[in-house]
Order: structure tokens, then sequence, then C-alpha cells
């Protein structure tokens, strides 16, 4: 299978791997997958609480290149995004721009949930429950 | 030849070996020179391309300690395994419709089975330890009056085990069934000798013994008991009437050569290959966390199987595979999305299955490659630990199989 050069650049050098202080407030912190299904990614984000800015994001990925690609790119996009903006992040936009191969679009898919497990975390934490969350609740 | 040409290391021979140039060489005549057709009866160029092909029967006899008549050139091991599975249940159906086989058989013997089940067999998986090898009681409880067949592979392609082949025969001898052996992995690199173990039917390639691709072999017993397949191709009756097709001369001779050579080098080849492997082996379990798939004390000398914990097979591999080519039991290498069933039979859960990589060296293989292989895949399993959000947790002590996972 060959992968797109973007996708590459991601997997060789990832952007933003780490780990956030779970224990803060401003912390929001993303658990999706499991090691039997071959994927776990963890993203962590840190908000400003004046502005609902992402200030900071993180991540760390057991997986193949894609969900490492996905979650490196992820982080990549919710830096300096507002939380309301993070939450439209959709999973085909990831699947564009590193051209995901068909077979690999669950990793994208998984990255959104990341992404949104990350932000619901970071509300609960700070008793926010945005009627955008609410939304996607009910939806699942 | 540059001097700064990129280092490319080829560690998948399980997959396929190259092609010897010994090999290439003896093949080169049978393009151009020597084109004749082996059935062509009366002339000089059916002369020179059927004595070919029956120096190189010979050749191959050799190699396994048969009777040249008792081998049939096919197109490769999944053709042959295709006739003597279905060969025997078509001929044999008025004995029973009873087939064992193992879950951990390739595909080819595994889907043969399957499409036979449609047709009306009844086939037995058995399991295997977590060594992979089969359990000999199960075996012979399993057989039963109908029972016309036990195929089992010699040696297994992912892990490299190494089935007691002589303690299988003597069960099936002394219920009078056929045994049937893929022996794609084992021809050619250690003794296989068909008589020797009571193995009545058996395929192979040439492309995984430093032959070319696209040929194989079926051996097929004639005496003690003389065996008889239906064909599975129609035509004009060549190989006996057991595969009809006009025969792949250049593939054939190829196919000669390399079983000569293997039968001449095989003992020397095997020897350094178990050493180098044991050196891989031994390296990279220094690493945490590193787990030993298949049957350390049975099993094929240059393979190696292993699972490097909390990383993922794929995602490892795309941290070396520019250089270094081997195989993974991960799901992502495959279309399925579901992890190697040879490991899953082998009882490791699914999460080792995805971690795990196979290294199988060759004759080709050197100790540099070797060297190289162990730091680069050390470099990449470090990498992918410092990613791996569940090698973190499991450095801070949490037990994960606690955790609640979201599985997708």
């Amino acid at each position: 299978m060959a992968y797109s050069d973007k996708l590459l650049d991601h997997f060789k050098s990832p952007r933003n791997v780490g780990t956030l202080d779970k224990s803060k407030k401003t912390v929001g912190t993303g658990l999706v997958g499991a090691p039997e299904c071959g994927d776990v990614m963890r993203l962590q984000i840190e908000v400003d609480p004046e502005t609902q800015t992402i200030v900071d994001a993180k991540f760390k990925t057991f997986g193949c290149g894609s969900a490492i690609a996905s979650s490196s790119l992820a982080t990549e996009w919710l830096k300096g995004k507002s939380v309301d903006e993070a939450l439209t992040i959709d999973n085909m936009a990831i699947v564009e721009e590193l051209a995901l191969p068909p077979v690999k679009i669950h990793c994208s898919v998984l990255a959104e949930d990341a992404i949104k497990g990350a932000i619901k975390d970071y509300q609960q934490k700070n008793g926010i429950l945005a009627e955008a969350t609410v939304a996607e609740e009910a939806k699942a | 030849m540059t001097v700064n040409r990129q280092r490319h290391i080829y560690l998948d021979n399980n997959a396929t070996t190259p092609t010897d140039p010994r090999v290439v060489e003896a093949m080169l005549p049978y393009f151009y020179e020597h084109p004749g057709n082996a059935a062509s009866r009366n002339h000089p160029f059916g002369w020179a391309a059927e004595e070919a092909v029956d120096y190189a029967r010979e050749q191959v006899a050799n190699l396994l300690e048969v009777d040249s008549k008792e081998i049939i050139f096919t197109s490769g091991a999944t053709e042959s395994d295709n006739l003597g599975i279905k060969g025997v249940f078509e001929m044999y159906r008025r004995k029973g419709n009873h087939i064992i086989t193992v879950k951990t058989e390739h595909k080819a013997v595994l889907d043969t089975c399957d499409h036979l089940e449609k047709l009306g067999a009844e086939i037995t998986y058995l399991d295997v330890d977590s060594q992979g090898l089969i359990n000999l009681a199960d075996l012979e409880a399993a057989i039963k009056p109908t029972t016309i067949l036990v195929s089992v592979m010699w040696a297994n392609n992912e892990t490299g085990t190494i089935q007691d082949m002589k303690a299988i025969g003597d069960i099936c001898a002394k219920h009078g069934v056929l045994f049937m052996s893929d022996a794609t992995q084992a021809v050619g690199k250690i003794p296989v000798k068909p008589k020797e173990v009571g193995v009545h039917i058996m395929a192979f390639t040439g492309h995984k013994m430093y032959g070319p691709k696209g040929v194989g072999a079926l051996y097929v017993s004639r005496k003690n008991p003389r065996v008889k397949l239906t064909a599975q191709m129609d035509g004009g009756g060549h190989e006996r009437g057991m595969r009809s097709g006009t025969l792949n001369v250049p593939g054939i001779v190829g196919l000669g050569k390399a079983a000569e050579i293997a039968k001449n080098e095989m003992a020397q080849d095997a020897e350094r290959l178990s050493k180098l492997r044991d050196k891989l082996e031994t390296e990279l379990m220094k690493l945490e966390e590193v787990y030993l798939n298949g049957a350390p004390h049975s099993r094929m000398p240059h393979v190696t199987n292993l699972s490097f914990k909390h990383v993922e097979g794929e995602g490892l591999m795309m941290t070396f595979n520019q250089n270094i080519a081997v195989s993974s039991g991960s799901a992502c290498t495959s279309a399925s999305l579901e992890p190697s069933y040879v490991l899953v039979a082998l009882g490791l859960g699914d999460d080792l299955a995805h971690s795990s990589i196979r290294f199988s060296l060759g004759r080709f293989t050197t100790e540099e490659d070797v060297d190289y292989a162990i730091k680069a895949v050390a470099e990449g399993v470090n990498h992918m630990r410092d990613l791996s959000p569940i090698w973190e947790m499991y450095k801070e002590g949490i037990d994960l199989s606690t955790v609640q996972w979201q599985e997708h």
C-alpha cells in the first residue's frame, strides 16, 4: 500500500506527541479504541477558560501508521481553534488531507471520536455541557 | 553498482524466496534455445523438453527420496493443495466424506475444505496448543469410519512450527487413512521424506525454495498405498492424467535445479541461518515485553515470530520498511482487519497478535543484514513505545485489563 507524502511525514515526524496533566481542570482527555482492536488513541487538549480557545494539544497512539498520522494531524488542527470550532472537525477532512485508503478510514473516525471525547471531558470537568455535545450524545 | 545504494534487507523469505542465480541460469535455455512442448513426441524439440522435464522430476524425487513417477508438476502449492484435497474427496467419496485438518493451515487448505463442506464433506478442524502443535490424542479421537483424509501442514508459514509428522503418519497408518501434508515451507529447507513419516500426498512449490514462481508439485504415493486422485484440470491428460495442461518446461527445470541445490546445501544453510536467527531473536528479546510465538524446540531454522507488546505491528513495520522487509500478523496488514488467525489459534490475545512481526531469513541473508535489522527494529520498537498510550499506562502500573475501552 502506498501512502501519501503527508501521511508519511506525520508518521515519521509526529507533531505534539506527549502527555498533558489530566488532573488539571483546563485539560480534557479523550481515550478511544482498544488494544484488542489494534488501535488506541489518546488525545488531550488544554483550553484557555477565558477565551475557550485550545492552547495546546497532545497525543499518544497505539496503532498503524494511518492512526498515528490521523492523531498527529488532529492535534495540529486543534491548536488555536475555539472549542466550538474543534467540534466541527469531520473525519472526512482527515481522510482527504492524508489521502487515507478506504481500509484506513476507521483511523480518521477514531481521531474524530478522540477530539469529541477530549472536549466532552473538558466540558464535564468545568460543568459546561454545550448544546453541540448534547446533540452528539443524542445522536449516539 | 553504486556504493551509496539504499540498503534493502529481505527478511520475508516465507513469503517468497529470491530465485537462486544458478536456477535462473539452468532455466534460460528453455525459453528460446529449447522451446519444445514436452508432449510433442515426434521431433527433437519435444524430445529435448521431455528430457529436461524427466531430469527435473528426478532431481525433485531425489530430494524427497521418492520415485520420480510420484511427482506431479503443477502451477504452485495452492493448486497442489486443491488437487490433493479435492482429488481425494472426489475419488474416495464412496468410502466416506470426512476430512481432518488443522486450524492453523494455510488458506489454500482451509478454503478448499470450506468449499468441499458446501459439497457435502464433513470437516474437523483440530486445535493447536500454545506452540502451534496439534494434540495427537485429539487427532486419533477425531478419526472415524468415514474419514478419508488427514491433512496437516509440515511447517507453519507464520511461526515455523514443525508438526510431529512421524507420529501423525503412524496414527493415520494405524487407522488406514490417507495422510496429506502441505509442506510448502519445509521442502528444500529441512529434510522432508514423505515415505519415512507416512505422508501419502504432499504439496510444495518452487518459489519458497529458491526456485521460480508459477511452478509447484504434488507428491502422490504410488505404492503402499497407491493413491488415486480425480483430476481437477481436464484436458490433454498430462502428468499421468492427474493434471492436464502443457508443462511449464523452464519452470520445471528451475524447480528441479532448486531441489538439487537444496539437497546439497540444505544442511549448511540451516546451520548458518539458525545461528543468525538465534542472534536476531536473542538481541530483540533483550527489549522489554517481547514474546516468542511458536515452538522453540520444533521449528524451522530460519524463522522467528515475535510480539512486541503495546506496539502495533504495521506501525512498527512502517518505521523501517523502507529498508527492511518483514511480515506482521497485525490486522492492519490485511483487508479484513482481523489479526492473524494462526496466532489467535495459538491462544494469543488479539493485542499480542496485532503486535507480531515474522522474520524469515534465507540463503542470501548475511550477518550484516541481521545486525542492521536488530538495530533498526529495536529503534522502531522504542520509537513506537514512546508514542504508545498503552505502553505509558503499562509503565505507570495500570492493569490494562481493568480499563474500560471504547471499542470500535
